[in-house]
């Protein structure tokens, strides 16, 4: 409000030809703005969001191999659903791997990363050092990350076993792949949470701290009685990047064996099907519909906290 | 034999990584949520010409469409030899499109059913029938037969109407691989039957070597064993069809084929799920392992022990089905359908399938492919090359390798986890076969 009233200042005192801007109501040109700015954003995510979302809903009820037009698609109504839960080996683990995968990341790189950033908040020695070493992981591309543990854990080549000299195959071992690709994602996911949790404490108003050593609270009262609360917005934060991310979990299982034997996850089934060469694009539609189902129910809780948020 | 493209060490063959761009692939990721994917337009359309010079429908440019990137390596040295040595030729001017060879594989339903190149590289193999029964492939019958190719290459390149819809330049036998240095120190004579070959296991057992070097995380190199032993002990033509859709996955054939696999299991390396291909191939150069089941290209993975190397056909295992077929993938080129200059793409294509194209593809090229056309010079040839070329020459049938000969979709969604969970679980060929069966219905529709 301040930045744009002395321009309206100056257009009323400079010119007399154009009074149209001095009105409340909107000129031509202002309207134009403004329907575009709607228009487009809203054209864009139609297109871009809702259309494909709902192709992909229309797809998932046939079958058709990408050759030759939209008329060769074949309608077969829930086959392709059907088959998923009933004769499609990896699908019920991939659920059962994408519900970990969040677990996981939600109890130990979050709470790591919450307690990293307490640490390096104080400032000690060499902090700039650790925070940059915490952080470099996220620098890296999962892919890249991928790559970097399967030197690690190679099973005839890797640091791991040679160090320890054990011969655990930590990639090919479907009871404990899954908790191999977790930690690496761990390597990373905690700098991420440290710097938004570092971000966070920064911001929080140090009377708020020493109000509360004038009342004797001790450091854990102080943290979690009011640094916590008041850092409200970074959790909620927090809270959807680990949804989003263990939902979207999908370079690294990739790179290591394209998301089969143990490491199945839905984004990689969607992938396997429609990727590539392989063309069941119904079915793999149907996974990517589920796919969305599931994201659409944490959508819909996060934008309902969101919103209570903004109508306090 | 130089197939460093196929085998990269995080892009499997037949399941792919990258998401090129298409119109659907744009729908996929956009669903997928953009970010998922977050992948780049790699090869908006591989029909694009990158020379610039082609001038459309003209008679005197014909467009070549490689699945090799410029400057990779021998294997596009040698397209490259076959462009400028038809230009030479015949004067007409190749205007060749280098495309990444796992970005042109994954991208290719868009391409030609797009605006292809005229002659493009691709494989034998049931791969190819789909094309050709697609219409997206033009007839080539009147090209063969090609002298200096036999009844097994011909077979190999041609789709279920019985015409030929390929022009093969290379191939690259998939065998028992073995070093020579361990099995002269052992005093070991390669086996000529299956008992041969498993007292000599037994007899490696003893000597705290696993007798086959075994890997599988990369989904495709266990398929290489499948095959063999499908077609030792089913056929070649039961093999087939099989992989055509056209048999049960749940007979008491293919039960047989895992059950033989199960018994020969312990003989092979253990924890195989974790192990590329490129580490298996170490530890036979090592001497951790006696022998390997793998294609000719293993070299690419132990350049140091490549002189040696040596190998031998699996052997016979059924008495009655003689051990004369094997896999041996051929690399061909065929003619788009919606190219603009079909006459000029056969011309350029009678041309390629010639020993003088060949020969002129190897010239070019620091290290030599093995030729298709018998007729080719092998003076370049490896020792090891040399021996392929003599095994395949010999063999009745000549299979595409699992991937190639049977539904793409069915490879890579059903058989690489598939013979994954029997590799995790040898014990339920049931259970295993059973799911297998469910699928391929779900998949070819019968």
């Amino acid at each position: 409000m301040t930045t744009t009233t002395p321009s309206t200042t100056t257009s009323r005192a400079s010119s007399s030809t154009g009074p149209t801007r001095v009105r409340r109501r909107l000129g031509v040109v202002d309207r134009i703005v403004v329907v575009l700015m709607v228009v487009v954003p809203a054209a864009l995510v139609l297109l871009l969001v809702w259309l494909p979302a709902f192709g992909s809903v229309a797809l998932s009820f046939g079958t058709w191999n990408g050759i030759g037009g939209l008329d060769r698609i074949q309608w077969v109504g829930f086959q392709n659903y059907h088959d998923i839960a009933t004769i499609y080996p990896p699908f019920w683990p991939a659920m059962r791997h994408n519900l970990v995968w969040l677990v996981f990341l939600f109890v130990f790189p979050t709470m790591l990363g919450i307690f990293l950033a307490v640490i390096l908040d104080h400032e000690m020695k060499f902090s700039r050092f650790y925070q940059t070493a915490f952080y470099l992981p996220v620098v890296l591309s999962l892919a890249l990350i991928g790559f970097i543990w399967q030197l690690f854990y190679s099973r005839d080549q890797g640091l791991i076993n040679d160090v320890f000299h054990t011969q655990v195959d930590w990639y090919g071992d479907p009871k404990i792949n899954l908790w191999a690709v977790l930690v690496a994602t761990a390597w990373r996911h905690t700098g991420y949470v440290m710097l938004l949790y570092l971000a966070g404490l920064k911001s929080v108003d140090a009377s708020l701290r020493e109000a509360a050593a004038v009342d004797g609270a001790n450091q854990w009262q102080t943290f979690f009685k009011v640094v916590f609360p008041v850092m409200r917005p970074i959790n909620v934060i927090v809270l959807v990047i680990v949804v989003i991310e263990s939902l979207r979990a999908f370079d690294l299982v990739w790179v290591i064996n394209k998301g089969r034997n143990g490491l199945e996850i839905i984004a990689a089934l969607v992938s396997q099907n429609v990727i590539g060469e392989a063309t069941r694009y119904g079915f793999g539609s149907a996974l990517a519909v589920i796919m969305m189902a599931i994201s659409s129910v944490f959508i819909a809780i996060y934008l309902r906290i969101v919103f209570r948020e903004e109508q306090r | 034999m130089n197939r460093q493209q196929r085998p990269s060490l995080l892009v499997p063959p037949s399941a792919l990584a990258t998401a090129a761009a298409s119109r659907r692939s744009f729908l996929r990721s956009a669903v997928l949520g953009g970010a998922l994917l977050g992948s780049p337009a790699l090869l908006a359309a591989c029909g694009g010409d990158d020379s610039g010079g082609g001038g459309g429908g003209s008679t005197k440019t014909v467009k070549f469409g490689v699945n090799e990137a410029k400057d990779s390596g021998p294997a596009y040295q040698r397209m490259k030899g076959f462009a400028d040595a038809y230009t030479k030729k015949s004067g007409v001017k190749v205007s060749a499109n280098y495309v990444d060879h796992n970005t042109f594989q994954e991208s290719i339903n868009t391409y030609l059913q797009g605006s292809p190149d005229d002659v493009f590289a691709w494989f034998a193999g049931y791969r190819m029938q789909q094309f050709a029964e697609d219409g997206l492939l033009t007839d080539l019958s009147d090209l063969w037969p090609i002298d200096g190719m036999g009844d097994a290459f011909k077979e190999a390149s041609t789709s279920s109407d019985g015409k030929q819809y390929l022009v093969p330049y290379d191939y690259y036998p998939w065998a028992v691989f073995y070093t020579k240095s361990l099995f002269d120190k052992n005093n070991w004579q390669p086996p000529t039957n299956y008992d041969d070959m498993v007292s000599l296991a037994d007899e490696m057992k003893g000597k705290g070597i696993a007798p086959f070097a075994f890997g599988d995380k990369d989904g495709w190199p266990a398929m290489g064993t499948f095959d063999i032993l499908n077609m030792r002990i089913n056929g070649f033509d039961f093999h087939m069809s099989l992989l055509g859709g056209d048999e049960a996955w749940d007979s008491n054939e293919v039960k047989k084929v895992f059950e033989t696999w199960r018994n020969l299991l312990p003989y092979h390396q253990e924890d195989p799920l974790g192990r590329t291909w490129q580490e298996t191939a170490t530890s036979l150069a090592k001497g951790e392992a006696g022998m390997m089941m793998f294609g000719t290209f293993i070299g690419d993975a132990i350049p140091d022990a490549i002189d040696d190397l040596d190998f031998f056909i699996y052997p016979q295992i059924d008495p009655s089905i003689p051990a004369d077929s094997l896999d041996a993938p051929i690399d061909g080129f065929a003619l788009a359908s919606a190219g603009q200059n079909q006459d000029a793409g056969k011309e350029f294509l009678k041309f390629l399938g010639t020993a003088e194209a060949q020969d002129a593809a190897n010239a070019a090229a620091d290290a030599p492919m093995i030729a298709a056309n018998e007729n080719a010079s092998q003076d370049s040839y490896s020792a090891l090359q040399l021996k392929s070329a003599e095994v395949v020459g010999a063999a009745g049938h000549i299979a595409q390798f699992l991937d190639r000969d049977t539904d793409t979709d069915f490879a890579s969604t059903v058989m690489i986890p598939s013979i994954q969970d029997f590799l995790k679980n040898p014990d339920d060929i049931d259970g295993l076969t059973k799911s297998i069966q469910e699928q391929k219905v779900s998949i070819f529709g019968s």
